[in-house]
């Protein structure tokens, strides 16, 4: 079907691309600590982008039956289209990462209901009082690329994850504490006490309320490997989105192979790490995977590319494009990694005298994330008076700018924890975070 | 009727408490311009179903894009119900309709070429990028039909067809890294017109945008917040639309204990309704993704919790009617409580009455976003201004405000006499975003909000 779909379009167009995917999944979901419902979820579909005369052509269907219309859509498309800056790639050759545990698909469905009961049993145990929910599944997925300029390759994903929620309700004070994990590789109970032991700091650390301060200014502030994806990596990553950097939006238009944040700090973009979520051997435009630099030791690498947005900027691809079934390519991360520094977690908040500790934000995003602001209301954070963590804060809102805050790093912890399976992140202490709390 | 005998024949002798079948074939446009130019133009279609099915309570779901071999995927999620079993099945009784209902249509998007739309937009484009320090333009334009054939095995079969169009214009201005943006989101059941003649609205943003680069930040704090009907109805919406959805009780004693029908939220003023039969809106419809009949549903009437929002399971279990609020995204996601059109019903006061004895206090209007985790909420409003002395004035950069649902409706004091609905927002729950919704308020007055500015 890909074939024949190339064909007729490639003899129409001067060039063309055809994507196509196959998924299956199979969550089990918990709710109010009970076993609720099983899923199974099947996705197959196909997408089709042309360029003719110097113009993108882009459309896609689920419906099998459908497939024959799509040359016939994209050429009454394609006169319209946006300018393309690039030319498809032609094959080459791929890096091998390993995304595909045969464990994960042998997976027994009550193997599922009985780690997410066993997890809800062992915290309601120590909480009787808490009301959990969890989600347990596989997923199986099949991608194949093919285009005019000879590329034909397709790799298959396994993925296994589970999340965990519990819920605390006293009088209208409501606290609700999450933890998840995924791999393409089977995970067991190394794991899975992982998730339990973060879900159960959160409890005992919220076991008393505490007001932020006593007055709105800036603390010293802690963000979790949670809290720095929560806080820092929007605002920051829309900065390396070639998008951006194309359109003229990215405050690191001209700043590359500067030093914008403290040397402490490295980040990368890494989607050759065996096991992580979002790790590839290629793009979904086909182009190669590789590690990258988003900073370095505080000087800024370079932008994430795509093909159209390294055409616009006379660059290459940096193979970061992805993509839905019915959206074009854009630029984006795989699996971000995080260096870590030399501090134990523990000292860090022992040595704090007066601070916030920020594991999870509510309404991130809202804010001006194009010039590496963001502000949210702390939907899970702690107080920390003399190197204690005293309660969980309430009715705070912490707002900053991802540059500045960076630049005021204070210490990183010396363990990189995985958040979610695709971004791996030491805990950061930095000053520079303005917090505001409603008053008692 | 095109998928009723299929469907007919899957579900028969299907062996689950209930079951049904809901396929779903749809249509997209979608034009996007970033920066100077388009970025992008695309035409999509999907057809997809799923199956869903409970025995002793437990659920099981299978979705698909593949139709054949329907029977063996009822039988799948039968099977997948009794696995997990364990309670006993309680859905609210609803008679069976059979029905086909066609897409409310005022001007069909169907009906007007890529190319021209494509000149409207471009032409919008154009517009943002003729005010001086625009750095540039994000415009969204979208249209989607989805029609839904869904078939139970309580007899109801219904056909329904929406059609929504959507569109977003926002332009952006820069000074070094200080970006600034100021938009405005549109959006209709069935009504291309909607997004003509916005050429004032449109220079208006860009305006703003680059007013935006001198305008100053607000230092943090609680004040006094005026919201217009736009940035209230996203209010009533985040801060207690998402409390009143019953999936969010049904099975939790504690919160049961909170949210009884009957509690005092506030004064007499404050008057909260939902409903999808509230017509011609984008969450208006006829029946729900249950097939259960749209009503209309006063959530809060003088202050006081009067009613809530259920699918046939929350209302069975919470002993109510059912309200018709049972609403997916799409084929690959089982129907749960959703929101439709969301309001706060108007009162007596002007603008002129809320403002009056404001000495220091925030005139916030549009909105940009909102999220809502139980009692807390958070939303930013696209534009803010200051009040002193009862009088609107200079801009300042927009803020985000910031509560807790039972002391905000208490500090809830002023509600005016101009409602309005918002057309142009999506929702989001459990991963099923964004779907169309309006929500819809007069002028309110909040004491004491808290507000972050910087």
């Amino acid at each position: 079907m890909s074939e024949s779909l190339l064909n007729a379009a490639a003899s129409k167009f001067d060039e063309a691309e055809v994507y196509r995917i196959e998924m299956e999944s199979h969550p089990v979901s918990f709710e109010a600590n009970r076993l609720k419902e099983i899923m199974r979820r099947d996705t197959s579909g196909v997408a089709l982008r042309v360029i003719d005369n110097g113009r993108i052509g882009f459309t896609s269907t689920t419906d099998a039956s459908r497939e024959s219309e799509l040359v016939e859509r994209a050429a009454a498309l394609a006169p319209f289209g946006s300018e393309a800056a690039f030319v498809f790639p032609g094959p080459s050759e791929y890096p091998t990462v390993d995304i595909v545990d045969p464990a994960v698909t042998q997976v027994a469905q009550q193997a599922m209901i009985d780690t997410g009961q066993g997890l809800i049993e062992r915290l309601l145990d120590e909480w009787p009082d808490l009301l959990c929910d969890a989600r347990i599944g596989w997923s199986t997925g099949r991608g194949r690329l093919m285009n005019s300029a000879g590329i034909d390759a397709g790799y298959e994903q396994t993925s296994y994850y589970c999340s965990l929620g519990a819920q605390l309700i006293r009088g209208t004070d409501m606290l609700n504490v999450w933890a998840g994990f995924g791999s393409s590789h089977l995970f067991g109970e190394d794991e899975l006490d992982r998730l339990l032991q973060t879900v159960r700091r959160s409890l005992r650390w919220s076991k008393e309320t505490a007001q932020a301060t006593a007055s709105t200014g800036e603390l010293p502030v802690i963000l979790t490997p949670p809290g720095v994806g929560a806080t820092l990596l929007h605002p920051l990553m829309s900065g390396f989105n070639g998008k951006n950097v194309a359109n003229g939006s990215s405050p690191l238009g001209d700043r590359w192979g500067e030093k914008i944040v403290d040397e402490r700090i490295s980040i990368y973009d890494d989607p050759l790490i065996n096991g992580a979520s979002g790790s590839r051997p290629f793009d979904d435009e086909g182009v190669a995977s590789r590690r990258h630099a988003l900073i370095d030791k505080g000087v800024a690498g370079g932008p994430l590319l795509d093909l159209q947005t390294a055409g616009q900027l006379s660059k290459t691809s940096t193979g970061a494009a992805g993509r839905g079934l019915a959206t074009t390519p854009s630029p984006g991360t795989s699996v971000i990694d995080i260096a870590a520094g030399d501090v134990n977690f523990d000292d860090m908040i022992a040595g704090i005298k007066e601070g916030l500790v920020v594991e999870e934000l509510l309404g991130a995003g809202q804010g001006n994330e194009l010039g590496g602001d963001f502000r949210a209301n702390v939907s899970l954070g702690y107080k920390i008076e003399n190197g204690e963590i005293v309660g969980r804060v309430k009715d705070t809102m912490i707002s900053g700018n991802v540059y500045k805050v960076l630049s005021q790093v204070e210490q990183v912890s010396d363990s990189a924890d995985w958040v979610f399976g695709s971004m791996r992140s030491p805990a950061i202490q930095c000053l520079g975070i303005e917090v505001a709390a409603k008053e008692d | 009727m095109k998928y009723s005998d299929l469907i007919d024949t899957a579900l028969k002798g299907h062996g689950a408490d209930y079951c049904e079948v809901r396929i779903e074939e749809t249509d997209n446009s979608r034009l996007t311009y970033r920066g100077k130019s388009l970025e992008n133009i695309a035409q999509t279609s999907g057809l997809g179903g799923n199956v869903r099915a409970v025995s002793n309570g437990g659920w099981g779901f299978a979705s698909f894009n593949n139709l054949d071999e329907l029977k063996a995927k009822v039988a799948d999620a039968v099977a997948q119900a009794k696995a997990v079993g364990g309670s006993k099945t309680e859905l609210a009784e609803v008679e069976p309709h059979v029905d086909v209902v066609p897409a409310h249509i005022v001007h069909d998007p169907k009906e007007i070429s890529l190319e021209e739309k494509k000149r409207i937009m471009d032409h919008y484009n154009d517009l943002v990028w003729s005010v001086d320090g625009i750095n540039s333009a994000d415009i969204i334009y979208g249209d989607t039909s989805r029609k839904t054939f869904f078939g139970s095995s309580e007899g109801s079969y219904i056909e329904q067809e929406q059609v929504h169009v959507v569109a977003r214009i926002s332009a952006q201005a820069r000074k070094g890294g200080d970006v600034q943006q100021a938009g405005f989101s549109l959006g209709s059941q069935g009504d291309f017109d909607l997004i003509r003649d916005l050429d004032d609205k449109v220079i208006d943003a860009a305006k703003r945008a680059v007013a935006l680069l001198d305008a100053k930040s607000l230092e943090s704090g609680e004040r006094t917040v005026i919201l217009d009907p736009v940035l209230a109805g996203v209010f009533v919406h985040e801060a207690f639309g998402h409390l009143s959805e019953s999936d969010n009780v049904y099975e939790n004693e504690k919160l049961k204990e909170i949210m009884y029908l009957g509690r005092k939220f506030g004064g007499k003023h404050l008057n909260f309704t939902d409903g999808a039969a509230i017509p011609e809106l984008r969450g208006s419809y006829k029946y729900d993704d249950e097939g259960t009949p749209a009503t209309r549903t006063p959530l809060v009437r003088e202050g006081e919790l009067v009613g809530r929002l259920h699918s046939r399971e929350t209302a069975a279990k919470l002993g109510e009617s059912p309200t018709g609020n049972a609403r997916a995204i799409g084929y690959n996601f089982p129907p749960i409580v959703r929101m439709t059109n969301t309001i706060i019903e108007q009162g007596e006061a002007t603008l002129a009455d809320l403002l009056e004895g404001v000495d220091d206090g925030v005139y916030v209007r549009n909105w940009y976003g909102g999220m809502t985790q139980h009692e807390m909420f958070t939303f930013s409003s696209g534009e803010a201004y200051m009040i002193r002395n009862g009088e609107i004035q200079e801009a300042v950069r927009p803020v985000m405000l910031t509560g807790n649902l039972f002391e905000t409706l208490k500090n809830l004091d002023g509600v005016g006499n101009d409602l309005d609905m918002n057309q142009g927002g999506g929702c989001g729950k459990g991963g099923q975003s964004p779907l169309p919704v309006s929500n819809g308020s007069p002028h309110i007055r909040i004491q004491n909000c808290l507000i972050s500015g910087a």
